[in-house]
């Protein structure tokens, strides 16, 4: 019941937008609230379900992106051939000494080990750097102005989305294999450290996709609006319901947008709510319950831990993918921690963690707060400073300040949320 | 000549930042181990404290500078930093009482704690900007220089210059003075022993009957004062933009985490494992290598480990190896 109500909320404020606004910035507010739902799902996976504490959703939703530029972008032969075998090469080298570093760790006894992987990992990483540099020089200087990266595979942007998934959880992997036997707030600074070396990569690397350069351009996968716009069919059609064919191609896109996302946001939905009431879910709130009970019973709690980490970053990458793909353009200097990280723990907290149709609510509801606590903060402050002189110093710092509002608001909903309703909007049954 | 020529580099690009980064950094670390010790949570808000109270300096330096008033060859946010410290104070009083009293009365678990401090910090984040707004402030006044590159060349006859900026001796000197005040107070006065004890058992501290509310107004008035004065040391030696210190929040915690969360000891110490990591692995080595090696080795590239960018790689990994090897820290702090 109060699910229901509370989405029909939301669906009343999105509806709202679009009679009040305009309908274009109703479905930018839909398109990015399903988004944000899928990235509130993941978070909601690992903290909700096991009560891991993530704060490096950044970095995922940035790997999501990274995959559809990887995956989608048509490949630059130019550059594969200035450098692109040697460049695999090194990497190859690079996880080659890693992986010969675990081993030595293994093996050797125990006085020797700590001497030998250091040796290892120093000679490695020149090793490394030798291979590295020239290669990454050599297919940056290719046309720098428009490529200066090895492009992608040219395949269908749609496939980039599980891509993301794909690429986030084995980063996940990587990080969930030495950081998950840490205790909660160790983890914590763990993943925030991660996600920012994640976005000095995508900001560094320029030979992977060009860095601060951006990538711009991607593949959709729906129409452009020109193309509505030159097409006679579309035309009448939009002629026929009474909009000008600028504004219907505008709105078709966005829908079509929304309709894709909103397709995977119910799959994944569907499959994390099957996921919660089986078995897994009752071991995995089990262990958040009580780790040492689960540890009794036989549990493997790491193990359980590693899979969920990897599940919930894996659903923030696609949620990345879509995002990007949405945007068409890779931007990483456009990632930060407070819009891509802390946002989506209001998001689930005040949801409800716990709950996969709290964490949903959670993400269209803060969303929409988000973006329109701007307009509203700017009328009140219209209001506010109504009585001061015009260019008086104040009433000018006033209103430039507006913008700051949301971190303000954003904040004071968390705090209020977690003081009165500690298990969120719709607690967990 | 070249040994020495190499020194003065080597000092001059990476031991005197690295020194002053460090104290920046052990200032700030201790903040986060005295929560972390007594009131028994991580503060993600710590980084949007250290930035509140540089505001608060800047603001009232400004007020000095159009009142006339200067330290002269120092700087003036020296004589401003009680403001500063009095306005962090406050509001982490404030925040205090109308937020964490709540969860500590309840026993809260920590990890409770750090979700409401990302509120908190999500609200001073936006509080700063507001007042201030996101943009770089420079508020560094006074003399700059204790000694300059070309004053080191004619004085000493070395091709190698040594640039010591003031910001850089006061950063030391401050943070000497501050950890060693510091220091005093929780071992010398009744206050900073019923600190201790409260941080080590609780339960004891109470039934011999410590205040707790005395404690822990006590403790936050030192940690407003400690992320104060960190702050306004690196915006001088630096510059100020609130997203910055927002970022500082990862050196500072690794380095608290490094030396072990809530021993004030190894939040130094963690500070400057931190901070000379950070310089020396992404300082470019050509120059010294170049006077230390002969001629036929001298190096062709920039002898660079890796991009200035890549910083938190460095104290995440430090971060890294230490828990996985000595999970409390190198001086053996707590764990809850």
């Amino acid at each position: 019941m109060r699910t229901l109500a509370l989405f029909a909320l939301v669906a009343a404020l999105i509806l709202g937008t679009g009679l009040l606004q305009s309908w274009n910035s109703a479905l930018l507010i839909l398109n990015m609230g399903l988004v944000s739902a899928v990235m509130a799902l993941g978070v909601n996976l690992q903290w909700g379900l096991a009560g891991l504490f993530n704060v490096g959703v950044m970095g995922f939703v940035a790997l999501g992106g990274l995959a559809v530029v990887l995956t989608s972008t048509a490949p630059v032969p130019e550059a594969w051939a200035a450098g692109g075998p040697r460049l695999l090469a090194a990497l190859g080298c690079g996880v080659a000494v890693i992986a010969g570093a675990v081993l030595v760790w293994r093996r050797l006894p125990k006085r020797l080990r700590g001497w030998g992987v250091a040796a290892l990992l120093v000679a490695g990483f020149f090793v490394y750097r030798a291979l590295f540099d020239p290669a990454a020089t050599a297919v940056e200087a290719v046309n720098p102005a428009a490529t200066g990266y090895l492009g992608g595979l040219g395949l269908p942007v749609l496939l980039a989305w599980p891509v993301g998934g794909l690429l986030a959880a084995a980063v996940a992997w990587a990080i969930g294999k030495t950081a998950l036997g840490l205790r909660s707030d160790y983890l914590a600074i763990a993943t925030l450290g991660i996600a920012e070396i994640i976005i000095a990569v995508l900001k560094n690397e320029d030979w992977l996709a060009r860095g601060v350069k951006n990538v711009t351009g991607l593949p959709r996968p729906v129409p452009y609006e020109i193309d509505l716009q030159q097409d006679p069919g579309f035309v009448a059609r939009a002629a026929d319901l009474g909009i000008d064919p600028t504004t219907a191609s505008t709105l078709t896109v966005k829908l079509g947008y929304g309709l894709l996302f909103a397709a995977v946001l119910v799959l994944l939905l569907v499959l994390a709510q099957l996921a919660l009431n089986s078995p897994w879910g009752r071991m995995m709130r089990a262990i958040r319950d009580n780790e040492t009970a689960a540890r009794a019973m036989g549990k493997d709690v790491t193990a359980r831990h590693l899979q969920i980490f990897i599940l919930g970053s894996a659903l923030c990458g696609i949620a990345g993918a879509m995002m990007t793909t949405l945007d068409g353009q890779l931007t990483p200097g456009t990632y930060q921690p407070l819009r891509y990280t802390f946002l989506i723990w209001v998001m689930v907290i005040v949801g409800g963690s716990g709950n996969n149709f709290g964490a949903v609510l959670g993400g269209f509801l803060i969303w929409f707060l988000w973006v329109q606590v701007e307009p509203i903060g700017q009328a009140l402050m219209a209001v506010l400073t109504a009585g001061m002189a015009d260019g008086s110093w104040l009433k000018a710092h006033l209103l430039d300040s507006v913008q700051h509002m949301r971190l303000l608001t954003m904040g004071v909903i968390l705090l209020l949320v977690l003081r009165f309703a500690p298990r969120g909007l719709l607690p967990e049954r | 000549m070249d040994v020495l020529n190499a020194l003065v580099a080597l000092a001059n690009f990476v031991l005197i930042p690295a020194v002053a980064y460090g104290s920046q950094l052990a200032l700030g670390a201790l903040g986060v181990t005295l929560v972390y010790g007594i009131l028994r949570f991580s503060n993600f808000a710590h980084g949007d404290t250290m930035a509140w109270g540089t505001m608060c300096t800047i603001l009232a330096t400004w007020g000095l500078q159009a009142a006339g008033i200067t330290l002269g060859p120092l700087p003036t946010a020296l004589l401003a930093l009680p403001a500063g410290i009095l306005g962090a104070a406050l509001l982490v009083l404030a925040t205090d009482r109308m937020v964490y009293r709540f969860y500590r009365a309840q026993k809260a678990k920590p990890v409770i704690l750090v979700i409401v401090s990302m509120g908190v910090m999500f609200i001073y984040n936006g509080l700063t900007r507001f007042v201030i707004g996101p943009d770089d402030q420079n508020f560094a006044d006074g003399e700059r220089f204790v000694i300059n590159a070309r004053d080191f060349r004619e004085m000493t006859g070395l091709a190698e210059g040594l640039a010591l900026r003031s910001t850089q001796v006061l950063t030391v000197v401050t943070a000497v003075l501050v950890v060693a005040l510091l220091f005093w107070f929780l071992t010398h006065t009744r206050t900073g022993k019923s600190m201790r004890a409260y941080a080590d058992n609780e339960d004891l501290a109470l039934l011999s009957g410590i205040n707790p509310e005395r404690v822990v107004l006590v403790t936050w008035i030192i940690v407003a004062a400690l992320a104060t004065v960190a702050g306004v040391l690196y915006g001088l030696d630096k510059s100020f933009k609130p997203f910055t210190y927002f970022q500082l929040l990862l050196p500072v915690f690794a380095a608290a985490i490094v030396g072990g969360l809530g021993s004030p000891l190894g939040a130094i110490a963690g500070g400057f494992v931190i901070a000379f990591s950070e310089v020396g692995l992404t300082y470019a080595w050509k120059k010294v290598a170049t006077y230390l090696l002969p001629e036929s080795l001298a190096p062709e590239g920039l002898l660079q480990l890796m991009g200035t960018d890549y910083k938190f790689a460095v104290s995440f990994v430090i971060l890294v190896i230490v828990l996985l090897f000595r999970p409390t820290g190198l001086f053996r702090g707590k764990s809850v």
